[in-house]
């Protein structure tokens, strides 16, 4: 950590202090009363401001002190946290940001708006609160104020019994004071008991100090500013030095002490246990990298994971037990270090999921449709580039759930809704995917309005016999939209088509369900990573192909019963499911004929299988995905390519593109010819 | 040279306290809220406590109680960092047992001065 810049810790720092603070604040919006949340709202605040200061933010530290003090009334009861103070803390936290990004150019106006707005606020909610505030300032003790003309001080220190195990020491204190001077001390011990009743920790001497120095008296307050209202102390100027008579304050010592010493045991015995320490805020250690030598590293691994596979390959051709020993240790190692270097990729879809509070939370507002905001899974980890990538199409996602799928309160009363919507944001696991939905309890999908706009913008022929999956798949097209009106949201078409292709660069699949009056769901099914996945390695001719292992559901041999009931036409019984399949030798081009007993492999995408018939299944293989260049972007049924235990290059076969090709057999007359 | 523990949520302070002081020659060690503190001085021997006040998980007044119930900490200074002008935050906090504050923002030169005035080695 050493070396780093503090401003720059500061600044990390407040992104994650400004992200609790808005949850806080959302969180607060719909349970005003909690007062955790008016806790961690204040605690952040003042975090920011202490550290803010610190570091030369000062901009942010005087802009937040109010928030602060704000957050700290709500957070004693003297007022109350209403949707306009945590609106307005919204807003200005916003600007907090604005003002960390950019301390120098960020206009000042915004925030001197924000602040007016809110002291207008906490003038309303305090109308006939006591103004306590101001009693504090005139209760300091105000010492003599004696001329700093006096040549010398007399100076009597009596400390309270328990100075001594609060930290202070007095001897420390008096080497303080002959810094100032020269000094003449003399302790008085007769407070201090036999040793056989001595308590040690107990402070029973006093002092007496003449201090030759023509200081102010102020200065000598400051030596004691920590124990000051721990002691008595007196100071004289040398001339009234004759009235002070030297036993009193020893006298004053011995009374105080028995006095004292309840105090301290009444407050020994109030004290709180330590909790047992809550470990939730114990993960937050993290160190920060750059994503592109994150990549870097995924690159090595992958490489190492290719060189692994080749020398497994060798030691598991050869009769060599030691080779095959250490390559068994490698392979252990390089699968280890593989799912480290992934699992270090990996971030909590949360981190996500909390952006799209703010979201609804504004959308609705401007739109004046409640809606109640719900998340699922935000501990479901995902690659996160991935993640990065996701925000825009799930903003577009959600805006539309907002914009077109929920009523408007009153439509909703009419069906027997409840007045607030409800859109759910999930994640989970599902194999080696992650399904990300965003689900709304709205109208619903009008599948008759997009099918007539379909129609009119000529994407089908009018009439043309579609399943209500088909059709909804034209809300993916480019300028396609069946809102009436253009909101400043969504209905400009603009968005569907860029989610479609965002979710199909990174080999994920998006779904549409609905039922109308009870909403719709938007259905992600995305791979964990883009860096390495688990494939099946198979032969056709003379080459080796990958499928994704994730999108496999099971392997069946081509036998001739098969092929018999088959009759020529490209159509597989899997268990009362016609299933259509692809024969990729005749697919590839490969000369000759098919081998004996080939191989079926049925595929999943989504809703939708096919079977793609292969001549050989080598087994299970770790593909590090190597993109193709842009030579080879027409080749579009190979979603990469990946370097295989031998050395050689093994195409990965991309799935969605042969189910498309699998959906067409099934709509076109079946091929003639035979296996 | 002296052992010094810093407790803070903020980490921006801690670097920056950890700066100043290891530069001086110290030996700071850190530590991220009240709980963690104390779990920290168990066993240690501290000659200086700097810590926050308003932390989570336990505050910096439960964290003061707890070290003055230890031992090798009852007479060991405990300055906390304190933004409040409010005098009653530092009451309660000398109540509990600290020996002094600092007030933020602070330099470099306050936290040398503090040290060196409650550290004598």
């Amino acid at each position: 950590m050493i070396g780093l810049d503090p401003a720059e810790t500061f600044r990390q720092e407040a992104e994650e202090l400004l992200e609790k603070l808005e949850a806080a604040l959302l969180d607060l919006g719909q349970r005003p009363g909690d007062a955790d949340l008016v806790d961690e709202a204040f605690r952040a605040l003042h975090t920011i401001k202490g550290s803010g200061a610190m570091f030369g933010f000062d901009r942010v530290a005087s802009f937040t002190h109010d928030f602060e003090t704000a957050f700290d009334l709500i957070r004693k009861g003297q007022i109350a946290a209403g949707p306009e103070i945590v609106t307005l803390s919204l807003e200005a936290k916003d600007h907090i940001r604005e003002l960390i990004e950019d301390p120098i150019s960020t206009s000042a106006a915004p925030g001197q708006r924000i602040v007016a707005a809110l002291q207008a606020l906490l003038a309303e909610g305090r109308q006939g609160a006591p103004a306590a505030s101001q009693a504090c300032a005139a209760s300091e003790p105000s010492m003599p104020a004696a001329a700093s003309a006096a040549s010398g001080w007399r100076i009597g220190l009596v400390f309270a019994l328990h100075v001594l195990r609060n930290g202070t020491n007095p001897l420390a204190l008096v080497d303080d004071l002959r810094e100032l001077g020269p000094c003449l001390v003399t302790a008085d011990t007769d407070a201090v008991p036999a040793l056989a009743g001595l308590a040690p920790l107990d402070c029973l001497m006093s002092w007496n100090v003449t201090l030759e120095s023509s200081c102010p008296a102020s200065a000598i307050e400051d030596v004691f500013m920590f124990v000051r209202d721990e002691m008595e102390l007196t100071i004289t100027p040398f001339s009234d030095a004759a009235l002070i008579n030297a036993a009193a304050p020893a006298e004053s010592a011995a009374i105080n002490a028995p006095e004292t010493d309840q105090a301290a045991a009444a407050e020994r015995e109030s004290e709180e246990k330590p909790e047992p320490g809550r470990r939730m805020e114990g993960k937050g250690q993290t160190i920060r990298v750059q994503a592109e030598r994150l990549d870097e590293l995924m690159d090595r691994v992958g490489e190492l994971v290719i060189a692994q596979a080749r020398l497994s390959q060798l030691a598991t051709a050869g009769s060599d037990l030691a080779i095959k020993d250490i390559a068994e240790e490698v392979e252990r190692l390089a699968s280890g270090l593989r799912d480290s270097t992934m699992g270090v990729r990996m971030v909590p879809m949360g981190s996500l999921f909390g952006r799209f509070r703010r979201l609804v939370h504004d959308l609705s507002r401007d739109l004046g449709k409640p809606v109640e905001f719900v998340t699922v899974g935000e501990d479901t980890e995902l690659d996160k580039t991935m993640i990065e990538r996701l925000a825009d199409p799930l903003v577009h996602l959600i805006r539309n759930a907002i914009d077109h799928g929920i009523e408007a309160a009153d439509k909703r009363a009419l069906t027997g809704k409840p007045a607030t919507g409800r859109i759910e944001l999930s994640a989970r696991y599902v194999g080696a995917q992650v399904v990300v939905a965003v689900q709304d309890d709205g109208a619903g999908l009008d599948t008759a309005r997009i099918r007539a706009k379909a129609e009119e913008s000529g994407l089908v022929a009018p009439g043309a016999q579609l399943s209500e999956q088909e059709i909804h798949q034209f809300l993916f097209h480019a300028g396609f939209s069946t809102a009436k009106t253009v909101s400043a949201l969504s209905g400009r078409g603009v968005g569907m088509d860029v989610v479609k292709r965002t979710i199909d660069a990174m080999r994920g699949t998006i779904d549409v369900a609905t039922a109308a009056g009870r909403g719709s769901s938007m259905t992600l099914r995305l791979p964990l990573t883009l860096a390495i996945i688990e494939g099946l390695l198979v032969r056709v001719g003379e080459s080796r192909y990958i499928i994704p292992l994730s999108a496999i559901e099971e392997c069946i041999e081509l036998t001739p019963a098969i092929e018999a009931r088959a009759k020529g036409r490209n159509f597989l019984d899997v268990r009362g499911d016609l299933v259509p399949f692809v024969r990729l030798r005749q697919h590839f081009g490969v000369s000759g004929e098919g081998e004996p007993f080939q191989k079926i492999i049925i595929v999943t995408l989504g809703e939708t299988r096919i079977g793609l018939v292969v001549d050989q299944i080598i087994g299970s293989h770790q593909t590090v995905i190597k993109t193709l260049t842009k030579l080879h972007s027409d080749a579009v049924m190979f979603s990469g390519a990946t370097i295989i235990g031998d050395g050689s290059v093994a195409l990965i076969l991309d799935v969605a593109q042969l189910l498309a090709i699998g959906q067409g057999h099934r709509d076109s007359e079946p091929t003639a010819e035979a296996a | 040279m002296a052992a010094i523990l810093t407790v803070d949520d903020s980490p921006s302070v801690r670097q920056m306290v950890k700066l100043v002081l290891s530069s001086a020659g110290h030996d700071v060690t850190e530590a991220g809220n009240g709980a963690e503190g104390l779990e920290k001085a168990k066993g240690a021997r501290f000659d200086l406590v700097l810590t926050d006040l308003n932390m989570p998980v336990m505050n910096g007044i439960a964290m003061i109680r707890g070290l003055r119930q230890m031992p090798a900490l009852m007479g060991t200074p405990i300055v906390f960092l304190t933004t409040e002008s409010d005098d009653a935050v530092k009451l309660e906090a000398k109540a509990a047992g600290a020996t002094g504050w600092i007030t933020k923002p602070f330099k470099a030169e306050q936290l040398h001065a503090v040290v060196a005035k409650l550290v004598r080695t």
